[in-house]
């Protein structure tokens, strides 16, 4: 089944109602690892017996051919599984297997998925370029000199290379709609608390969300629903259930948007504010936005003037967050402990641990959280950061509330201000990496979802399109981003966004 | 904290000063290079003090948290030999932590 690393999930599911096994599509995707990730780095951890022997047990289980079972799926490192190294891309974790499932690990399992291995990731999820990673750098597959997003860019490269027929990713300011935009994937960040955070390791809690990172719209839905609803081990979690997301998709896809009202975010990369926009990413998001107009969406320009500060605000709330979650890394209870020769005690051995265990970029924001939350700076920096999250969920607000029964459905931006960039461009430059979460940020720190969806190429590189809803209504998201790929994909007369990947790379071939 | 200069400055003591409440061993090199890294992150995020935010309640969560509670019910725990094998250092069923007490306490 050589074909099988370009195939869509519900034509997976199809392929597998109709008889082909789950060893024989599981074995495909262990080919293109074995081929492909000594270059992509997409993978930490990757254990072909164990994929086959549980594909094998899927092939005899009573479900077959039905829902997920038997589906490969790849999950970022910062999920907890069970007896299954996990790092969060950082030394200081370096061989723990930990002893229990996160919920979002033991749901996919439960819906019968084959775990291929562990992505890549930045260091606890701090970066938006997998550059921050203990383990090695990964490479955007469609241009290998280039980065793959972050921080879940083992799971956007795996993705997009064909390692996986879709990922887990997590999302604290734009963790999986950036990879996503940067390597034509479809990445969803849930509305925070709809799906699980039990067994993620937390970066900084009252942001990060797990979501899907799929090929299509439609596969991104079908993982939401897999992974997504109330789960007691959270106590943020939300006790509702979830809307219907792969039907929305479904019906999104039929192509009308009559009556559908879209807010276009003119501090995200409208007039006066299109400062570090490239204008490739710019002219293919106005090229989309018409789109949706040519489909019966009614446009107009929305400003929130707040998400001016969201990236001041973010990067407070998050280190400071993060400065306390990573309290837990002690050297005591798991994970690595340097320096523990009888005359040291215990101050010192878990400083040396953690100067040993923890990259830069995670030392930077323990330091600077550590700050922003010290006697005498709270108020000027975590607190006046907290108050300025609140000004940006009441933009949020006036959007969908406006005035006079003027609101919109959804707000759209582009995904991020550029396509991606090269490798090392950035790495010595916090300022400058942080810029790639400029478009992201909003949505998660108010907690409302948003996708982001493939809308064309610049420079031969994916550019992604952004449509944020209010709390709860994720449908919207897939509903809007499926009418859009599908009125594209028609245009092209393609499969999918990924298929102009599968062309270049036999162009290239071709002329080598 | 006395220790600590006006803000949007942050100086090479200052960040050896957070590092050791942070419990991070950091090396002199480290110490040059956040300092530099540290001022221009903090000269970013000192912007949310232009926001105007008197009488804004600050948000602590995206979604309105009250109380959570579940059943008062004993559910079972991780064996401890399972929780054990992925400590650093265990003895007699038990963490083995480093010394906790100096020589002349």
């Amino acid at each position: 089944m050589s074909d099988v690393p370009s195939m869509n999930v519900d034509e997976l599911q199809a392929a597998l109602a109709d008889g082909a096994t789950s060893v024989d599509v599981t074995r495909a995707y262990l080919d293109r690892i074995a081929a492909a990730d000594g270059e992509l780095g997409a993978y930490l951890h990757v254990d072909p017996e164990a994929a086959l022997a549980r594909a094998a047990e899927m092939d005899s289980a009573g479900t077959r051919g039905t829902g997920l079972t038997g589906i490969p799926i790849a999950l970022k490192d910062v999920v907890v599984t069970e007896g299954v190294p996990t790092t969060s891309g950082s030394k200081i974790l370096e061989g723990w297997k930990p002893p229990y499932d996160a919920t979002v690990a033991a749901r996919l399992k439960a819906a019968g998925t084959v775990l291929l291995g562990k992505t890549n990731m930045d260091e606890f999820a701090m970066g938006s370029s997998t550059e921050n990673s203990a383990y090695g750098v990964t490479r955007n597959p469609w241009d290998p000199q280039r980065i793959p997003g972050g921080s879940s860019g083992g799971s956007s490269a795996a993705v997009a290379g064909g390692l996986a027929p879709w990922a887990i990713g997590t999302d604290t300011g734009g963790s999986i709609r950036q990879p996503a935009a940067l390597t034509g994937l479809v990445g969803h960040k849930p509305t925070y608390g709809s799906v699980s955070r039990y067994g993620l390791i937390a970066f900084s809690s009252s942001l990060d969300q797990a979501g899907p990172m799929a090929r299509t719209v439609l596969d991104a839905a079908l993982l939401h629903e897999a992974i997504g609803g109330y789960d007691p081990l959270d106590s943020t979690s939300i006790d509702a259930p979830l809307p219907v997301l792969a039907e929305a998709a479904r019906r999104g896809a039929e192509g009308s948007l009559a009556g559908l009202r879209v807010g276009v975010v003119r501090e995200l990369g409208g007039e006066g504010h299109a400062d570090g926009y490239e204008d490739g990413v710019l002219t293919s998001f106005g090229a989309a936005v018409a789109r949706l107009e040519a489909m019966g969406a009614e446009v107009r320009e929305i400003s929130c003037p707040a998400f001016d500060l969201a990236l001041a605000a973010y990067y407070l709330i998050a280190p400071s967050e993060a400065s306390s979650n990573l309290a837990r890394f002690d050297g005591v209870r798991y994970g690595l402990r340097v320096g523990d020769d009888g005359a040291r005690d215990l101050d010192e051995v878990m400083a040396l641990t953690r100067e040993q265990g923890f990259g830069p970029e995670v030392k930077r924001r323990i330091i600077l959280g550590t700050y922003a939350l010290s006697s005498g700076y709270y108020e000027a920096y975590y607190g006046q950061a907290q108050k300025v999250r609140t000004l940006i969920s009441r933009d949020f607000s006036a959007a969908w509330d406006g005035r006079n029964g003027d609101g919109v459905d959804v707000l759209v931006s582009p995904t991020t201000p550029t396509v991606a960039f090269p490798l090392g461009a950035r790495v010595d430059d916090p300022i400058a990496m942080y810029a790639a979460d400029l478009c992201t940020l909003p949505a998660s720190l108010a907690g409302v979802p948003a996708i982001s969806v493939p809308c064309g190429l610049s420079e031969g590189l994916p550019v992604g399109f952004q449509i944020m809803a209010p709390a709860l209504a994720d449908d919207r998201c897939y509903r809007v981003a499926a009418a859009l790929e599908a009125a594209l994909t028609d245009e092209r007369g393609d499969r999918g966004f990924l298929d102009q990947l599968a062309a270049r790379a036999a162009t290239t071939e071709g002329a080598a | 904290m006395s220790t600590l200069s006006r803000k949007g400055q942050l100086s090479r003591d200052e960040v050896a000063h957070l590092a050791h409440l942070a419990r991070l061993a950091v090396t002199d090199e480290e110490l040059d290079l956040f300092a530099d890294q540290l001022a221009a992150v903090l000269d970013a995020v000192a912007q949310v003090g232009k926001a105007a935010v008197e009488d804004v309640p600050p948000t602590t969560h995206a979604v309105p948290m009250t109380n959570v509670v579940r059943p008062d019910v004993a559910r079972p725990s991780l064996p401890r030999d399972v929780v054990l094998a992925g400590a650093p250092a265990a003895e007699d069923g038990r963490f083995r932590v480093p010394r906790i007490l100096q020589e002349e306490a």
